[in-house]
């Protein structure tokens, strides 16, 4: 605990030095220390997740009337270990990226700020230290989305759509953990020996209150608007965090508060899971498929792959809840896993667009192209990354996505029809996203990398500071390492899910030099299949270099036309376009054919204008009418306020008359 | 320490076995449903063994690559070939003890299958032609639809096997003889028919004989190649060919599959497995002579059609057990 208290102080630290230090030695002192924090909190984290001990930190000084409370158990534990991990390589990445706006002394200490709060989310154990600073995560990376403000007035509109669903995902789940503590005390220890005592309607209460906050938070549709929106304005290295940390912060919650305080609960709490997840994994997975700005697409895989990662939540609570706890078990460490990997690849990827987006400055994949050949290191990194979320074998989304499929393949036992429908439709769900994902990443790279530069901007792209190369370096590490020797992590997995009333389960899954399955049958040895893979390559490579000469470079095949112009190339939306026309009923895209008849005869088209757009059908048709009728009422309001002092004091009059009368 | 070792031993026959009688097999496959074709249609056809001599030929030949291009074109047929290869390996074909048995999951193999067409598809764009990416985007679209059947009527093969572990599957199998005739497996057997299909580019899906800008799919991801990498993508599509069709033949009649560890049976499965996969090669190209390919917008309906197949193939297992 003192090495995590530590690092929290090397992050307090962080910000009074970007408050204090002058601007050129500012980025490099802040995110120095920074790291150092973040590698003080890894090293307690780990040692927590090792050793199976849990500890706890108590102050009544830092925060007034309750105090401060941090328990590191394994759970808090494996989250912490990850948001430090990918707040080292953001970190190190923000010093050749930092420009502008992002020197300044407010971005970079709530920069840090927000680290920082990512880093207690998790380590909290009482109900005021968990809302204090999921508040303060969420008005940090708020103010952090509005960076480049002046310049971009588009990030304004994102931070009000994020604040004002971050601020009604965090009362929802204030009410949730203040039902819950209705018997006696606020730390999460009473909740636990308290709510036994409660009655099962107000547990359930609790549960959807704090579901419904989490699953905002973690982008489960239908409260995923602000995500698409959010991620894409902020800087960088903060999309990388919010994606990777902050998303992963609201599956925490849902496991803390589901599993852990409320001990499992009952069997439609993990449908409603499941179905948020099922939605969420197939809307997400399809938006990705149709974007064409990267930051965008990659917000909406963050939707898809977190609504994977519900589905595997839910399907956990559902066979634990129905009584198979090896299942469920082996279900929870997949969907964590996954959580894991995600952090690393999606944290990799979108420091890789702030790349690309320094390199051209541009995002959108329509002005991309040929990027390979000008900026290949940061091309090879970003790939990694692309390889492991559509699970490519050997990848770490491979492995996490095959031990979450076994968790719910071996679930179908029994009798208990309820499980069995949410887990054949979780399975058709991460069938579904498996394809479109794979259509999704090979867009990117193929019209992004590959091919004939779009734009003069990236035809002289150039390579980035090898400080952003390193810091999307360490995150292909664990991309690569979970995945060829899963072995290393399965065991702090393990220990991360015995919490609260759970602790008395055995291991379900064996290590070895792969993974094998306790007491089921499956397993896979990914390092053996890469060395066989290797090993085939190799022979093939060999056999077909002997007694030949190198490829002879030539002309493109032109079809007897002139030499193809970059113009001529499938772009993102033609790429997709045979896909959204497939799924047209649910992207609903708004296509709009503009077409000018000449003059001399109608049967000629002078000019003709095509635009296809595919807005989120959700937020068009759920939230803006809300919005709608909230301005009305607001409006409304508007009348009675007409700024007379006399009719406000009249107001008052009659309230206190109104008052009086109920009282008396 | 001796039987680890004869077993390894005996793993890596069985492999290397697979491997050449694939690499063999797959291009006899093709040449074998040309001619049935061929005869179908009142003509005399070329002979069952052309495939190998045009890979013979296109392997001799010089190597050409476009100007703008990166190392994802010359590695293109090297990884799809590769991952190909290693699926033969590991797949329960002529035994069910195959080097690396225990990874020889069906999803593994699923996924080995996605990262060969997903090379292919990033070789396709990797030129910047329009031709490529006509390709690229119809394959990738037809490939994100076949992916979820194809894991679906895996997945209720697992269910019912209660594994995923593809020689698993196929060794229970043989020891329960009534799991072929179950609604579940025949409903996967549609769907996965369908599926493998689509993937192997075959009518009504993709022709592999056109060369018409309006049709051709896989054919135009590859215009861009010739020579030696042409050869190894044709090999590499044959060999995709033969494993999915063997994998079909022992998924629903495994019968003929060396379980034990003695060489005779080893020759003896190769003879079965020929045998087996040259009927189903004759049935499938005797249906493909008699339809016409679909429109692409129409494909989807099939591949959806064997989508539902497999999720009723799911449902059946868990409703009739």
């Amino acid at each position: 605990m003192v090495l995590f208290m530590a690092g929290l102080g090397c992050c307090v630290l962080g910000v009074v030095a970007a408050t204090v230090i002058s601007l050129e030695r500012r980025v490099i002192v802040v995110t120095l220390v920074g790291s150092v924090g973040c590698l003080l909190t890894f090293t307690a984290a780990s040692q927590v997740l090792v050793s199976g001990r849990a500890e706890s930190f108590h102050s009544s000084l830092v925060l007034p009337l309750a105090g401060i409370n941090l328990t590191l158990d394994p759970l808090g534990a494996l989250f912490v270990a990850m948001t430090s991990f990918v707040g080292v390589a953001t970190l190190v990445y923000c010093v050749g990226y930092a420009r502008g706006e992002l020197r300044s002394r407010s971005a970079l200490s709530l920069l840090l700020v927000f680290l920082m709060s990512l880093l207690v989310v998790p380590a909290a154990s009482s109900v005021v230290t968990l809302m204090f600073f999921w508040e303060l995560m969420a008005l940090s990376s708020m103010l952090l989305i509005m960076v480049e403000q002046r310049r971009r007035v588009e990030t304004r509109v994102a931070a009000q759509w994020y604040g004002a669903m971050t601020q009604l995902g965090a009362a929802s789940i204030l009410l949730g953990l203040l039902l819950l503590s209705t018997k006696g005390g606020q730390t999460f220890g009473d909740i636990r020996s308290h709510v036994a005592a409660l009655s099962p309607t107000l547990r359930s209460f609790a549960f959807v209150l704090t579901l419904i906050g989490f699953a905002s938070k973690a982008g489960a549709v239908p409260f995923h608007v602000w995500l698409p929106k959010a991620h894409p304005e902020a800087p960088s290295p903060v999309s990388a965090l919010m994606s990777s940390a902050m998303v992963a912060m609201g599956v925490y919650g849902i496991v803390r508060v589901g599993n852990d305080l409320l001990g499992g609960g009952t069997l439609w709490w993990w449908i409603i899971v499941v179905a948020l997840g099922v939605v969420s994994a197939l809307f997400g997975a399809l938006h990705a498929v149709t974007s064409v700005d990267l930051k965008r697409l990659l917000a909406y895989s963050t939707i898809d792959i977190l609504g994977l990662v519900l589905i595997g939540v839910g399907c956990s609570g559902a066979l634990a809840a129905s009584g198979h706890p090896r299942t469920a078990h082996l279900a929870l460490i997949g969907a964590l896993l996954l959580v894991v990997s995600h952090a690393a690849f999606k944290g990799c990827l979108f420091l890789g667009v702030g790349a690309i987006e320094r390199a051209t400055g541009s995002r959108s994949l329509d002005h991309l192209g040929g990027l390979i050949r000008r900026i290949p290191i940061s091309t090879a990194l970003f790939v990694v990354g692309a390889l492991s979320i559509v699970a490519v074998p050997a990848f770490s989304g491979f492995t996490s996505e095959w031990l979450l499929l076994q968790g719910l393949l071996h679930g179908f036992v029994g009798k208990s029809s309820p499980t069995l429908i949410m887990l054949l439709v979780g399975v058709v769900a991460l069938a579904l996203t498996g394809g479109l994902t794979a259509v999704a990443f090979v867009k990117v790279i193929g019209i992004g990398f590959l091919g004939q530069a779009r734009s003069t901007a990236a035809a002289s792209a150039h390579e980035v500071p090898r400080t952003m190369q390193i810091g999307m370096g360490i995150l292909c590490i664990p991309c690569v390492v979970l995945g060829v020797a899963p072995g290393i992590v399965i065991p702090l997995l393990n220990r991360a899910i015995q919490t609260g009333h759970s602790s008395s389960v055995s291991r379900p899954v064996e290590t070895g030099i792969g993974l094998s399955l306790v007491h089921l049958r499956g397993a896979i040895e990914p390092m053996l299949l890469l060395a066989g893979f290797v090993v085939i390559v190799a022979v093939i490579a060999g056999a077909n270099s002997i007694r030949r000469r190198p490829a002879r470079k030539v002309e493109a095949w032109r079809g007897g036309g002139d030499r193809p112009t970059a113009r001529m190339q499938y772009t993102a939306t033609s790429y997709a376009e045979p896909l959204q026309r497939v799924f047209a009923d649910v992207l609903r895209p708004e296509i709009d054919v503009e077409v000018t008849h000449a003059v001399e005869s109608h049967y000629y088209e002078q000019s003709l204008s095509y635009e296809s757009r595919v807005g989120d059908a959700i937020e068009r048709l759920a939230y803006q009418p809300a919005i709608r009728a909230v301005t009305r009422v607001g409006l409304a309001a508007r009348r009675i306020q007409n700024g007379s002092v006399h009719r406000y004091l009249a107001f008052g009059f009659i309230a206190l008359l109104i008052i009086l009368v109920v009282l008396a | 320490m001796t039987d680890i070792g004869s077993s390894l031993g005996y793993g890596f026959i069985a492999s290397l076995m697979q491997v050449v009688l694939v690499a063999i097999g797959g291009p006899l496959l093709m040449g074998l449903m040309a001619k049935v074709r061929a005869r179908a249609e009142g003509r005399v056809g070329a002979p069952i063994y052309q495939p190998l001599r045009d890979l013979r030929k296109l392997m001799a030949k010089e190597g050409l690559r476009a100007r703008y291009s990166s190392v994802v074109l010359a590695a293109a047929p090297l990884v799809v070939l590769g991952s190909t290869t290693l699926a033969v390996a590991i797949s329960p074909l002529v035994t069910t003890h195959p080097l690396l048995s225990a990874s020889s999951d069906l999803f593994v193999i699923v996924y080995l299958l996605l990262t060969g067409s997903i090379t292919m598809a990033l070789a396709g764009l990797d030129t910047g032609t329009a031709f490529g990416g006509m390709g690229s985007s119809r394959a990738i679209t037809i490939g994100a639809l076949a992916e979820p059947a194809l894991l679906v009527a895996v997945i209720a093969l697992s269910i019912q096997a209660r594994t995923s572990n593809l020689p698993t599957i196929v060794a229970d199998t043989i020891t329960h003889p009534v799991w072929t005739s179950t609604p579940t497996r025949l409903l996967a057997l549609v769907a996965l028919v369908i599926v493998v299909i689509a993937e192997t580019g075959r009518l009504p899906v993709d022709n592999p004989n056109t060369h018409l800008e309006l049709t051709m799919i896989h054919e135009a991801m590859t215009l861009e190649y010739a020579g030696s990498d042409l050869g190894l993508i044709t090999l590499g599509a044959a060999m995709r060919l033969g494993l999915l069709f063997t994998l079909l033949v022992n998924l629903f009649v495994p019968w003929g599959v060396a379980t034990g560890s003695s060489v005779l049976g080893l020759l003896a499965a190769v003879v079965f497995l020929v045998l087996k996969t040259s009927l189903l090669a004759v049935v499938v190209s005797l249906i493909e002579v008699h339809s016409a390919k679909l429109r692409l917008f129409r494909v989807p309906e099939l591949l959806a059609g064997g989508f539902v197949l497999a999720v009723l193939a799911v449902i059946t297992e868990l409703v009739t057990r």
